[in-house]
């Protein structure tokens, strides 16, 4: 027992001198995520502002000038007014503008005789990013809509509308895409510097002939392992810490509630990562290849398919069923709720089930791979 | 004589085969070894790269499983009980093993933790070895940071820190100049000393053979079997009366190496020095001088190396084409006139100044880190000189590198040519880049398969190649473009003793036909091919002059008939002696 | 000179391609790369699950229950009878929104009062928040009209140029012309020279003839002509399996990719030179790409990004391939058009090759 114990500080001494000696590890698990989560926080935001909107009046008038002052009002849309439709068509086509509203000359009187209504309004919007498309859309009906009461109101003109749908959104009322991203960010991150980290460094041993030293040596293999997640653990909590102090402090994301849950998916998720990235470079021992396979089974799903970014429902069931493949989703879940939400036990529990199963999957799967010898 | 005692190790019908790549057969690494290591001696496994030196050392430290066959450390068996043999072994890999981003005492600790030393035993055992070894005064540098002999000195602690039974010592002596190898050779000849009463035992890989004279006892492997399994005075024994000196003419030895190896009778004629080596075939008649193209024959001791080349049966002498003449052009072929080379603050080639007549061999010799290869770069153009002047044929290599860099040829140690080409394509890609017409490529290509044996080999992706015909091809490679200067660097060095003699015999018809050759290497075997030698320490020319001028240089009373080493040490050990006062 | 570039181009091209390694790394992460990113990447919304809390017991209510279920953008999943139990089922992430209806819904319509509906949205994902509120609010309003007393006071139009079903794909996959080929032609480019340098070829290289100059174009070329292939590849993978219609020219995309991928291998080559191994190189690859492709409007437009952050991705080659590929593809982009982007690429990539000559030939003296 006791020589175990003096082989398990042999080798932690060792694994600890060597993180601090090589800077790109240090780097890794330091400035890597803090570049990341600044560069991918401040460009994915998804909240379109102030869209470009060439606008077409074919017959000015009060009317339609206040319809075009309603657009400018609206915080989402900066319209351009253009002659013609073929101007339009041209801001479109080279990116300068995402649609056109085209309003026709008679318009304004048919809007004022209700007995010839609806008045027609064209809006043409550039398809190439549906996603942007769909939002452009609903920003000018909602500029419209706006438009539209405020003019009833002094004319009389219009009828309540047979239904409404009130909405309200819970845990982000203001709907910021960064409050959503932020905590998917720290998933992403996460599944990066552990993998990244250990499927590095025991190739590296490999390649260098230490590892040859250490089998011929009395250490056990569990004492190697061992040693190496303990160190790479500690880096890597530390960097989920970091992450999320920048989250919540550049970014102003709320956290709730549940530091202990946290704690405990992130110390879940890192021991899969970690397990992974060994298992990787105990497998193929070359760090190239390591690095590669490290990058397809963590960043890849990390980034497409848990639901950071993307939205699992709406994907293929086929892919749907392989999202569960990849631990990334179970920790996105958990932090959205918990920076969001709060601890949401029905959130949780199966969430964190899931991560404990796929860390002792990895463990055992590591164990299982590493022998005692060369061959 | 002896007595019986019990062997450390055991092996008995041994088989080792490793699974192949994907398109290749599975290779026997090691095939019918049944032997016996035993302790109080150093056991030498002695062989070419690639003879299964590794393998043999591997399966000993447990480290693979054997396809078939049985073996037992300390009277157990390996694949029952590898832990427990673990704890009383020592394995220095051929890398050393060590953790070149860990201090020297750092190395050192987590060694000792490892096999769980208490301190008591542990502090007095490192400063021992530390004192030993002379790394006392470097406990605080970084492993990685440590030069050639140093690093392999504290592979040496850290496998000797457990007082093993056994120490399995894989090719320790790779790429060491000869000083730092005797140093080696003590320390661990002092450690067996020390050793003798637990019954240690040493198992020391190489593929030097001068060096394994002095083991206690040889295993000689070559593909994989077991050559010889003796004493070394065992496999000289049938040498003895049939190796013999040849005096020649200065400026013949390469025509009468020519003339002497078509003599029936001699087994094999190589140059040494300023004479040619003669062994004779079992049997054979001695041969008259003239003859050989000599005047006078005086017998000499045979080598290890007299036998292993006996043992591998003789192998038809590969035919060595007649020199082809070629335009001798006037003046030198290498100019070098006050050669500085600064990196930082370090003065790694100081005011350095020789010159090589075309068509000569000539040698740089050094310990490692003296310069030798800051010199070798810079003339082949791969550095830039601080200041002075290097002409090499002709051409200026600073002003015109390009230009210059198409009159020369250059192989490296390490085999250097794209592993995942074959041979053919290999040699067409550099005949490409050297400029050759398309016809001019096509012939040179297939001249190039032709002389140097390789039309067999020729589509084989280049990796797969056994090491000899790797090197045969880096050779043809780097003539194609017919150079008038090659660069070799220590180009035979764990090559197998008949394809180096083949591959020497090649470079002494170059230079016959007017090829400059300039070499650098640690290896004295290699030295001795050369016409004149200069020797480099710590960045400074100390001594010129041939063969036999260096090694009179030392002849003494202690030291009546030097060899090339003992010259080479004694005078780089002045040098440092003289700058230290 | 010509013979050596050639020599050296040919050498690398069919050691890269005798390379089992590295031959696994040109084809198989492309390949599921296209396959995950085309269906993966898509910010629309489908089948979410939504729950129905339904206290109106009049028809009507069922009427609009029935148009939900048949949405595509909708699955209803749970049916809760009380606030607590919709709350939990948010909370819980088994559905990202809850309708209610009231049980005066019908009887307001009917009297002309306007029924009232209440939507409870998860936001945690915002941008499935956004979409689910814009199709619930859709199909209320459709709903509305059809039982409102008169026509709408106006009707908006809406046609969607170049895609006009949106179809997510159309917008991917162009996007994946440029960040693939980018990746692998920077790829090979940083890997090329740390890998001589490994093996020990590099300075049996650098004792040929070969100038500085020729080792470096012999080494782009064949990262160009590597990353030219992979974005082919994605081009045939849109057109013949994803459908996607492509209305340009295809010689301007491939024109627009040729000066891309200068850029992109001039980055590659730079990191060649200074990473001592394979393994700075990619790990230098990677610190590059990730912000570059970020930055570069392949998931999320550059507009809406802080004016600092758009002033950057002006310097990213990416950003102005992304807009010639998905304007070539989609919108058939006229050449004088596209020259726009293309002068600034050929700027970046003029810039960086003239970076990377001078890094490689500090590497090489």
């Amino acid at each position: 027992m006791i020589a175990a114990a003096l082989r398990l500080r042999g080798l932690l001494v060792k694994e600890v001198t060597q993180v601090r000696r090589d800077p790109s590890s240090l780097l890794i698990a330091f400035l890597l995520p803090l570049v990341l989560l600044l560069i991918n926080g401040f460009s994915i935001t998804l909240d379109a502002r102030a869209v470009r909107l060439a606008v077409v009046i074919d017959a000015p008038t009060a009317p339609t000038q206040d319809l075009f002052q309603a657009m400018a009002a609206s915080p989402y849309l900066a319209p351009i007014l253009v002659a013609t439709t073929a101007d339009g068509a041209r801001l479109i086509a080279s990116g300068s503008a995402r649609g056109m509203l085209v309003v026709r000359q008679d318009f304004a009187e048919t809007l004022l005789r209700p007995q010839r209504w609806p008045a027609h309004l064209g809006l043409q919007v550039s398809g190439t990013d549906p996603n942007t498309a769909r939002l452009v859309e609903g920003y000018v009906a909602g500029a419209l809509q706006t438009w539209l009461s405020s003019h009833a109101l002094e004319n009389r003109l219009l009828a309540t509308p047979a239904a409404t749908l009130e909405h309200r959104y819970w845990f982000n009322a203001e709907l910021r895409s960064s409050n959503s991203i932020i905590p998917g960010m720290i998933a992403f991150v996460m599944s990066m510097t552990g993998t990244l980290l250990t499927a590095l460094v025991v190739a590296r041993e490999w390649e260098r002939g230490t590892m040859e030293s250490m089998l011929a040596s009395p250490a056990r293999m569990a004492e190697l392992i061992a040693a190496k997640l303990v160190v790479y653990f500690g880096l890597g909590m530390i960097s989920m810490l970091e992450a999320v102090l920048v989250g919540t402090l550049v970014f102003a994301v709320p956290f709730r509630d549940g530091i202990l849950p946290l704690l405990a998916a992130a110390a879940l998720f890192l021991l899969f990562a970690l397990a992974l990235g060994l298992f990787i470079s105990t497998l193929v021992r070359n760090q190239f290849l390591a690095s590669q396979l490290a990058f397809l089974v963590t960043m890849l799903p990390a980034m497409m398919l848990s639901g950071m970014l993307f939205d699992i429902a709406s994907m293929p069931p086929w892919l749907q069923w392989l999202t569960y493949l990849f631990p990334a989703r179970y920790l996105v879940s958990i932090l959205q709720t918990l920076f969001l939400a709060g601890s949401v036990n029905a959130v949780l529990l199966p969430n964190l089930a899931a991560l404990a199963i796929s860390a002792t999957v990895a463990v055992a799967a590591t164990l299982a791979v590493t022998r005692r010898r060369l061959d | 004589m002896t007595e019986p005692v019990a062997p450390l190790a055991t092996i008995a019908g041994l088989r080792h085969r490793f699974p192949g790549a994907r398109h290749a057969a599975p290779q026997t690494a090691l095939d019918g070894i049944d032997t016996t290591i035993l302790p109080g001696m150093i056991t030498g496994v002695v062989g070419p790269d690639g003879a299964g030196k590794t393998t043999l050392l591997r399966l000993l430290a447990g480290l693979l499983r054997p396809t078939a066959g049985q073996i037992a450390v300390f009277g157990l068996d390996l694949a029952d009980h590898a832990a427990t043999v673990h704890d009383r072994i020592g394995y220095m890999p051929q890398r050393f093993g060590l953790y070149e981003d860990l201090t020297v005492a750092g190395n050192i600790q987590l060694h000792a933790d490892l096999h769980a030393m208490p301190s008591a035993i542990r502090v007095p055992r490192i400063s021992m070895l530390l004192a030993a070894t002379g790394l006392a005064p470097f406990t605080d540098r970084l492993a990685g940071k440590l030069s050639g002999g140093m690093k392999q000195k504290l592979g040496l602690v850290c496998a000797l820190l457990a007082r093993p039974k056994l120490l399995l010592l894989d090719e320790p002596s790779v790429g060491v100049d000869p000083a730092s190898r005797r140093e080696l050779w003590a320390i661990v000849a002092h450690m067996l000393a020390e050793g003798l009463a637990d019954g240690m035992g040493v198992v020391w890989a190489t593929a030097y053979l001068d060096e394994a004279e002095r083991c206690g006892r040889v295993l000689l492997l070559h593909e994989g079997r077991l050559l010889a399994d003796d004493t070394p005075e065992a496999i000289m024994a049938p040498m003895r009366d049939r190796v013999f000196l040849l005096d020649v003419p200065p400026g013949q030895r390469r025509a009468a190496v020519r003339l002497a190896a078509s003599v029936a009778g001699v087994a094999d004629a190589s140059v040494q020095g300023d004479h040619l080596r003669i062994v004779l075939r079992p049997g054979a008649a001695l041969p008259d001088p003239s003859a050989l193209g000599g005047s006078h024959l005086s017998p000499a001791a045979p080598r290890l190396e007299d036998g292993f080349i006996d043992r591998l049966g003789t192998v038809a002498p590969t035919p060595i084409p007649a020199p082809a003449t070629r335009p001798v052009a006037q003046g030198p072929a290498i100019e070098v006139a006050h050669l500085v080379r600064r990196f930082g603050d370090f003065l790694a080639v100081d005011d350095v100044s020789f010159s090589v007549a075309r068509g000569e061999i000539f040698g740089l010799l050094g310990p490692n880190g003296a310069g030798k290869s800051t010199i070798f770069r810079m003339l082949c153009g791969l550095l830039r000189p601080s200041a002075g002047r290097a002409q090499v044929a002709g051409g200026d290599l600073i002003r015109e590198p390009a230009a210059a860099r198409a009159r020369l040829g250059y192989m490296a140690q390490r085999f250097s040519l794209y592993g995942e080409l074959t041979a053919r394509e290999n040699l067409r890609f550099f005949a490409r880049v050297y400029g050759l017409s398309r016809a001019a490529q096509q012939a040179a290509v297939a001249a190039a398969l032709a002389d140097f044996d390789l039309a067999d080999s020729a589509d084989q992706v280049a990796g797969d190649l056994p090491l000899g015909v790797k090197q045969r091809l880096a050779l043809a490679a780097s003539l194609l473009h017919a150079p008038d200067i090659l660069f070799l660097d220590e180009p035979t060095s764990g090559v197998d003793p008949l394809a180096r003699r083949a591959f020497w015999a090649r470079i002494g018809t170059l230079a016959e036909a007017g090829v400059t050759v300039l070499v650098t290497s640690h290896f004295m075997d290699e030295a001795e091919y050369c016409d004149r030698l200069a020797i480099v320490s710590s960045g400074r020319l100390i001594a010129t002059g041939t063969p036999a001028d260096l090694r009179g240089r030392v002849r003494s009373d202690a030291m009546p008939n030097p060899t090339l080493e003992d010259a080479f040490i004694a005078l780089v050990g002045a040098d440092l002696r003289a700058r230290a006062a | 000179m010509l013979r050596r570039i050639l020599a050296l181009i040919l050498k690398e091209l069919s050691s890269l391609w005798k390379d089992p390694k590295s031959r696994m790394v040109l084809v198989v992460p492309p390949l599921i790369q296209v396959i995950i990113f085309a269906h993966a990447a898509t910010f629309d919304v489908s089948g979410a699950a939504l729950a129905i809390w339904n206290d109106d017991r009049g028809s009507l209510a069922g009427e609009l229950i029935r148009r939900f279920a048949y949405s595509s953008a909708f699955k209803i999943v749970a049916a809760p009878q009380s606030q607590a139990e919709a709350a939990a089922l948010i909370d819980g992430q088994q559905a990202v929104a809850v309708l209610h209806i009231p049980e005066r819904f019908s009887a307001d319509l009917l009297a002309g009062r306007g029924g009232r509906l209440q939507l409870l949205i998860d936001a945690r994902r915002s941008n499935t928040a956004l979409l689910v509120q814009g199709y619930a609010n859709a199909i209320v309003a459709t709903y509305a009209a059809e039982h409102a007393p008169r026509p709408p006071p106006l009707v908006i139009e809406t046609r969607d140029w170049f895609n006009p079903t949106l179809e997510p794909e159309w917008f991917v996959l162009p996007g994946l012309v440029a960040v693939l080929s980018m990746l692998i032609g920077m790829m090979v480019a940083a890997l090329s020279l740390a890998r001589e340098r490994e093996l020990g070829t590099f300075e049996q290289m650098l004792v040929t003839p070969l100038r500085p100059a020729e080792i470096m174009i012999g080494k782009a070329i064949p990262a160009m002509i590597v990353g030219l292939f992979e974005a082919n590849i994605v081009i045939a993978a849109a057109v013949l399996w994803f459908r996607v219609p492509f209305v340009g020219s295809l010689a301007l995309l491939e024109a627009g990719l040729l000066v891309y991928l200068l850029a992109g291998v001039g980055v590659g080559l730079a990191i060649s030179s200074v990473a001592q191994t394979q393994q700075q190189a990619i790990l230098g690859v990677f610190i590059y790409a990730s912000p570059a492709v970020m930055l570069s409007g392949f998931a999320s437009p550059i507009e809406n990004m802080p004016p600092i952050v758009q002033w950057i991705t002006l310097v990213d080659p990416m950003r102005w391939m992304l807009i010639i590929a998905r304007g070539v593809f989609l919108q058939g982009m006229p050449a004088a058009i596209a020259w726009s982007a293309i002068w600034p690429m050929a700027l970046i990539g003029i810039a960086l090759m003239t970076a990377a000559g001078l890094m490689v030939r500090r590497a090489v003296a």
